[in-house]
């Protein structure tokens, strides 16, 4: 007799509302024990395993890998009554209400407590007493914390923090992301009709107490003010000291109305990259020059040592023979690769070029660098190139992999892009831009012809770094792109 | 250029020792049983333990891991809203839990799972706890293991006051205080440390250094061993390997008899690892190699006592596995009971903020109830 079980996607961090399944441990037709790994679940916080709370025969996977899901969405069904049954018959075990977990009781509540959203069927809200349908209606335009939370990933159901029309307010509630989600969803369905938004507003304030902080209700008390005459503007819809004041004052001029900004919270990657950029930019003094130049005979080189056995198997980018050409640079400018040590009053001129790589992943900008850089042959050179870009797409890349670094390239000729004014990795002391490798008319050999030509950006440290020394370091940079061959006099 | 090279060193590592921090030579760590589970003495910390008592320490450790490895799964399982895990740091804790006596007191931080289990604690009354179905479900003084505290070092405080107490009371106890090395940053702590020195209180502060302030290392914390501290307070400090079960009860059995002696505070700082994340929302790869786990491993605080209890003959085959059929019992009675732990009443949370109702909360209840009555169908 098939028992059929499904297993939720749990909140595994706290407050979470997704993930993302990396990987599938199982398959159908496998035989699971309880705390058996089933899969691998990517969070905002952390990858982790997720064990199965059944023993049985796996029968379905809901999703496949690299999809992202909601936490409180079935993810998997398992059989626990020993015979197999097709897929089809998962829904029927929804429902029965033998108050197993992750099963509905007949209230429409599920047995646990915490991790999922304690509710998974279209079980309607229970109405309010006496209260006319429309008013219920109006409430969720008012700014308000609806009751029973809920965080489950439902159809229609309201949204746990429902907004004003202009949806600007930030979700503040466990679950808030999904519910401003909702509530953006729901601002967008409703007419945009300022008197109708305004008449449901004062309904909506008659059925909830207002949200202010206490030092706020006293001083709304003192002043005589009526706080659910008082329109909140702060976050959540509280209403700040200064709307008070407002509603005090004369009416003011109408607002122009919003125009549907999303407020995006600034944290993780983002962060930190703002903190370093602000940082470096406002230490360093940047100093940025530019060089174009006719890299054809790189471009012929890359392809003649491409087919030599000791470069094969590796990837012979234009970009290996840039950060070959910085690092036969660097060793004849050893300034260039250095620090600024404000505390102890000294520039500290690194022994070896860790060279840093910034790298677009789906975690955000990080810059991982090859530690002792310079020392490395070409293929060498290549393999690490390869290695640190494949660890840092795969979101891998270890924390000392991205300490350490002496200088860095960015790649931002991958976009399309000719050149930029790149900002300095903080500490480091120059940077190098590397444009799109284009054909482009040049003059060459006293004759306009077609030839491979690309944009460098050097930024440096004006402290450490004289415009003499930058330009020069950029004109070697340059010479070696343009003639391979000057290579020999390094 | 050579010379600035070599200052350079200098210039960008501003920790000192913060090169080798997790395994170097620790000549002032106490060990009794080493890593390879050799049993070694020690000039002043000695250990009579019978065969019986050994094999019941290995008992306490097994059972309290695989409770922490139960517990883990249910938080994944979406059971528990969060859970701290002990793993690695059973012998720094039931070592300290079978240290006290009749009558001590015990302060736990909210990671503690081996304190209570060694104080009777039923473990559905923690899970309950990480459920968030209650504040944590035991009478601490019928345990003598007060409740779970989440404020980083705050439990130091209550330790301190209750041993003045003690000591008001002439009664002939201890208490003892848990902490983490990140709480020693804290100013509670140190208040508390001042506070037991300068009135020679009957307390014990029992730091577990597991490396790591969620995800900021001890060089972070401390530029000294943190046992070191203690004497700035003017009490004496000792280091123990937190991962040698009987070094850890008799350290703190030392400790504990000082402090009722009238000898003051003890600081011990019990050197172990956490193995796991800091809880289960925490991911530790993104701060720690994989290279240093593995290191930590090979001083598994478990392995090392069942080497020594095989190689001794002390208990055999039949034995381990009898203990791990109790532990999957074990395990399969705390998923049982945490599943199935009733929803409480909404109206629950009014009911312990006070030991008497105020009137402001039973306005507050009587709302919360008008409120949901206030809805269609039944509650």
């Amino acid at each position: 007799m098939a028992e059929l079980r499904q297993f939720k996607l749990p909140d595994v961090g706290e407050g979470l509302t997704e993930g993302e399944i990396l990987s599938w441990l199982v398959a159908v037709g496998d035989t699971v024990t309880v705390n058996q790994p089933l899969c691998e679940v990517e969070t905002a916080k952390a990858a982790v395993e997720l064990p199965s709370p059944f023993a049985g025969t796996v029968t379905e996977l809901l999703f496949d890998a690299g999809t992202t899901v909601d936490v409180g969405a079935p993810i998997i069904t398992i059989d626990v009554g020993g015979g197999a049954a097709p897929a089809a018959d998962a829904p029927a075990a929804e429902g029965t209400g033998s108050g197993l977990i992750g099963e509905t009781n007949a209230n429409g509540r599920t047995a646990v407590l915490v991790g999922y959203g304690p509710r998974s069927t279209e079980a309607k809200r229970r109405p309010r007493r006496g209260q006319p349908v429309e008013a219920a209606a109006a409430r969720a335009t008012a700014p308000q914390v609806l009751p029973e939370a809920d965080y489950g990933s439902g159809g229609d159901r309201p949204p746990l923090l429902a907004t004003a029309p202009d949806a600007r307010v930030k979700p503040v509630r466990h679950g808030g992301l999904e519910a401003a989600r909702a509530a953006e969803a729901a601002a967008a369905r409703r007419p945009a009709d300022p008197a109708a938004s305004a008449s449901s507003d004062t309904a909506g304030r008659g059925a909830l107490r207002p949200l202010a902080k206490p030092p706020v209700r006293k001083y709304a008390k003192e002043l005589g003010i009526d706080l659910t005459t008082v329109r909140g503007t702060g976050e959540g819809g509280v209403i700040t000291r200064a709307d008070v004041d407002a509603a005090l004052a004369p009416p003011a001029e109408p607002q122009v109305g919003a125009t549907g900004d999303t407020r995006i919270p600034i944290k993780g990657v983002r962060k930190h990259t703002a903190a370093a950029m602000v940082a470096s930019a406002f230490t360093a003094p940047h100093v940025t020059e530019f060089l174009t130049i006719d890299m054809t005979r790189t471009m012929k080189l890359r392809e003649r040592l491409s087919a030599r056995p000791e470069l094969a198997g590796v990837k012979v980018s234009p970009l290996l023979f840039v950060a070959k050409a910085l690092l036969l640079a660097a060793k004849r400018h050893p300034m260039v690769n250095s620090s600024w040590d404000e505390a102890a009053q000294e520039i500290v001129v690194h022994g070896a070029v860790n060279l840093g790589i910034a790298a677009a992943t789906p975690r955000g900008l990080i810059v991982p660098n090859i530690k002792d850089a310079g020392r490395l042959s070409l293929a060498e050179l290549a393999g690490a190139l390869s290695e640190l870009t494949e660890t840092a797409r795969a979101g891998k890349t270890q924390p000392a992999d991205m300490t350490g670094g002496t200088i860095t390239i960015t790649n931002v000729g991958v976009f399309g892009v000719d050149t930029g004014t790149p900002i300095l990795n903080p500490g480091e002391s120059a940077i190098l831009a590397f444009g799109a490798v284009r054909e482009m008319p040049w003059v060459h050999k006293g004759k306009v012809v077609p030839r491979q030509v690309t944009q460098l950006a050097l930024s440096f440290d004006h402290r450490i770094v004289d415009g003499e020394l930058g330009s020069r370091f950029l004109a070697d940079v340059g010479a070696l792109l343009h003639d391979p061959g000057t290579a020999l006099t390094f | 250029m050579t010379a600035l090279q070599q200052k350079t060193t200098e210039v960008v590592d501003p920790v000192p020792g913060a090169g080798a921090p997790h395994l170097p030579d620790q000549p002032d760590l106490v060990q009794l049983l080493t890593p390879e589970g050799e049993r070694v003495e020690h000039p002043d910390y000695r250990l009579d333990i019978s065969d019986e008592e050994l094999r019941g320490l290995y008992r306490d450790l097994a059972l309290v891991r695989r409770w922490d490895a139960e517990a883990t799964a249910l938080q994944r399982q979406g059971e528990l809203g969060i859970w701290a895990s002990l793993l690695g740091q059973e012998a720094a804790q039931v070592g300290a839990g079978r240290a006290l006596a009749e009558g001590d007191m015990a302060f736990p931080t909210y990671r503690e799972h081996g304190v209570a289990w060694t104080r009777g604690v039923d473990p559905l009354h923690v899970m309950s706890l990480f459920r968030g179905v209650d504040q944590g479900g035991w009478d601490p003084v019928a345990r003598s293991f007060n409740l779970y505290t989440v404020v980083i070092g705050a439990q130091t405080l209550h330790a301190t006051g209750y041993a003045m107490g003690l000591q008001r009371d002439g009664a002939e106890n201890a208490a003892l205080a848990f902490l983490g090395d990140g709480a020693t940053s804290q100013g509670e702590v140190n208040e508390a440390m001042i506070w037991a020195s300068t009135f020679a209180a009957p307390v014990v502060f029992f730091c577990q250094n597991n490396q790591y302030a969620i995800s900021a290392p001890i060089e972070r914390q401390s530029r000294v061993p943190l046992f070191h501290r203690a004497a700035g307070f003017g009490f004496p400090g000792v280091r123990v390997d937190g991962n040698d079960v009987l070094a850890v009860l008799a350290v703190t059995r030392a400790a504990l008899a000082a402090a009722r002696e009238g000898s003051g505070p003890t600081f011990i700082e019990a050197f172990t690892y956490r193995m796991g994340a800091h809880t289960t929302s925490d991911d530790p790869t993104r701060y720690r190699l994989a290279g240093e786990l593995e290191e930590w491993k090979l001083r598994d605080p478990i392995a090392r006592l069942k080497a020594h209890l095989s190689r001794t003959g002390i208990a055999g085959p039949e034995f381990f596995t009898a203990v791990d059929a109790e532990g999957d019992e074990l395990a399969a009675r705390i998923r049982k009971g945490t599943v199935e732990m009733p929803d409480p009443a909404g109206t629950e949370m009014f009911d312990h903020v006070f030991a008497e109702q105020t009137p402001e909360l039973a306005q507050q209840r009587e709302e919360f109830v008008a409120y949901h009555a206030s809805f269609e169908g039944e509650q």
